[in-house]
């Protein structure tokens, strides 16, 4: 599966609106980090191509290398081989110096609103720095948007004073008011407990059909990734490569009471064995490493 | 009502003085019988008609304290404001840090105090070496700590002010000075004691005026509740200074702060 292009798209059940996302090509991309002389293959041979608007989760085990591909498409992180495209222009090859940008913002695993600004001042921060919106029309902006997403109580509030579902759901705020082609969250909801998470799904599904971006989500839970996601592509231990993509044809807009249902469980259950099967294989290597 | 807290403070301070009165009036050491008591320093200090010169109601004890204040307050923020920007520049560049940083370890052990003749020396005048002497300790505490709070800011705060179309100019306005402002104002609690525990030693070395001096010079005239006056003055002083900057210090960082609670 490695070397052949992965085509995925939203689902045909939405309805054909304009989409606000970009479409994402990663082709053959791979990764090799130099430690002391010796080199360490991350990621290897990688080809997704994400339609404009698709939801997609990649799902692995952890350490596997999903971060890093995150970081190649963000534009932290060089590419050792490959490029990636954002509707056909490149943003990724080798020698290219990596630049991040207001049209692929990430939110992160741990959360990263500046702490010493308000929910207001983070949220408009970026269309202030770009110097698309006046500090006025930005800040009016990001009240319309708290609003939408039933944050306006917390406008004046110091990130501290706000519990980690709440962070998260005005980093993703954040990340909405640029109007980002590209929206990747890298295991966002990683900390949280289930109820927590069970409410930010719901939140990150409103967002998502509100804004209709390209969302790429990165995940190790295999459940939230097909209650989320058109397509889940699951990845192989290191060096990752994509093993397998599951193609998630379930209603939108989706409610919770799907996870019951026949379809969700039996996309659940056969991705559930490869997942399993590559923990095993990576448990075992562990094993071989240690004798 | 008081809190519990306010009477545990007095019984602490009530509780010192009582031992210092025993040790002096009742111990049976002849070094200790020549000390001041902390009756006759309280009288001594308080008093309108001091009968060595220096009380609360004399000119020349304003004059010493004015003039150690303004040697702390000039090292202090020539310190700062030349600690901050250079430990920034460590921070942020990791060659700048291969430059400076061996210096800055070298010079460091070297004792504010050994430095006095060479000021003198440069600075062809007393008060400008004293100055200079305090400064130096203020100056390594506060590169060293600004230092370390660029260095401690969590790296996503870079990425996310990147992916959010920051310039660099907005990088060092929106994360690093902010991100390191706690431990900034570590770094400047620190510089201001050290520079008052310097200044002290320099001003007893060399000055003309100034609690430090007004120590050494009481010793030699043998007034001893004088000296007393002078340490404890010089404690005072040095708490209030503290204290401003630790308020400072909250106002611009109410961020931290987690009073309020939200749910989510």
């Amino acid at each position: 599966m490695a070397g052949a292009t992965t085509q995925l798209g939203p689902h045909a059940s939405f309805p054909n609106e304009a989409s606000a996302g970009a479409r994402l090509a990663v082709r053959d991309v791979s990764k090799t980090y130099d430690t002391d002389g010796a080199s360490v293959e991350a990621l290897k041979g990688c080809s997704i191509e994400v339609e404009a608007g698709a939801f997609v989760a990649i799902v692995g085990p952890s350490g596997c290398g999903k971060s890093t591909l995150l970081n190649m498409i963000a534009g932290f992180d060089t590419v050792s081989g490959g490029e990636i495209y954002m509707d056909g222009r490149l943003v990724a090859a080798p020698g290219l110096p990596p630049r991040a940008g207001p049209d692929r913002v990430v939110v992160f695993q741990n959360g990263a609103l500046f702490p010493w600004k308000t929910v207001l001042e983070n949220v408009s921060y970026g269309p202030v720095r770009q110097r698309t919106l006046t500090r006025k029309q930005a800040e009016n902006k990001a009240v319309e948007l708290l609003r939408a997403c039933k944050l306006d109580a917390v406008a004046g509030a110091y990130p501290a004073q706000l519990s980690s579902g709440m962070q998260r759901r005005v980093e993703i705020a954040r990340a909405l008011m640029n109007e980002p082609r590209v929206l990747l969250l890298d295991e966002p909801f990683r900390a949280m407990d289930s109820v927590s998470k069970t409410t930010m799904h719901r939140h990150l599904l409103d967002m998502y059909r509100i804004s209709r971006k390209t969302i790429l989500f990165i995940t190790h839970d295999l459940e939230e990734a097909i209650y989320l996601a058109d397509s889940v592509i699951v990845m192989t231990t290191r060096p990752a490569m994509i093993k397998l993509v599951i193609s998630v044809k379930l209603q939108r807009p989706r409610h919770p009471r799907i996870l019951f249902s026949r379809e969700y469980l039996e996309l659940k259950r056969e991705a559930a064995e490869s997942v399993h099967e590559e923990a095993r294989k990576a448990f075992e290597r562990g094993e071989r490493e240690q004798a | 009502m008081r809190s519990r807290r306010f009477w545990m403070m007095w019984v602490g301070y009530l509780g010192a003085a009582a031992l210092w009165y025993a040790s002096v009036k009742w111990l049976p050491i002849a070094s200790f019988q020549r000390l001041p008591d902390p009756v006759t320093v309280i009288t001594e200090w308080l008093s309108p008609n001091p009968t060595y010169g220096i009380s609360i109601f004399t000119y020349p004890y304003y004059l010493h304290i004015l003039n150690s204040t303004y040697r702390a307050t000039a090292a202090f923020l020539l310190a700062t404001l030349l600690g901050v920007p250079l430990g920034i520049c460590m921070g942020w560049s990791e060659i700048f840090h291969r430059y400076a940083s061996p210096l800055l370890g070298l010079l460091r052990p070297v004792p504010p105090l050994a430095w006095v003749p060479l000021a003198i020396l440069i600075f062809s005048g007393i008060e400008s070496a004293v100055i200079f002497v305090t400064f130096l300790v203020a100056f390594y505490a506060t590169t060293l700590n600004t230092v370390v709070g660029v260095r401690a800011i969590e790296p996503d705060y870079f990425r996310a002010s990147a992916c959010l179309g920051a310039s660099r100019r907005d990088i060092l306005v929106d994360v690093i000075i902010p991100g390191a402002l706690p431990n900034i104002f570590t770094g400047l609690q620190i510089a201001m004691g050290a520079a008052w525990f310097s200044l002290a030693a320099g001003e007893m070395i060399a000055a003309q005026y100034g609690l430090g001096f007004l120590i050494m010079e009481s010793y030699n005239l043998i007034q001893f509740p004088t000296i007393v006056i002078a340490m404890a003055t010089l404690g005072i002083v040095g708490f209030l200074s503290s204290m401003l900057i630790r308020t400072l210090g909250r106002r611009l960082m109410r961020w931290r702060e987690q009073t309020l609670g939200f749910a989510g």
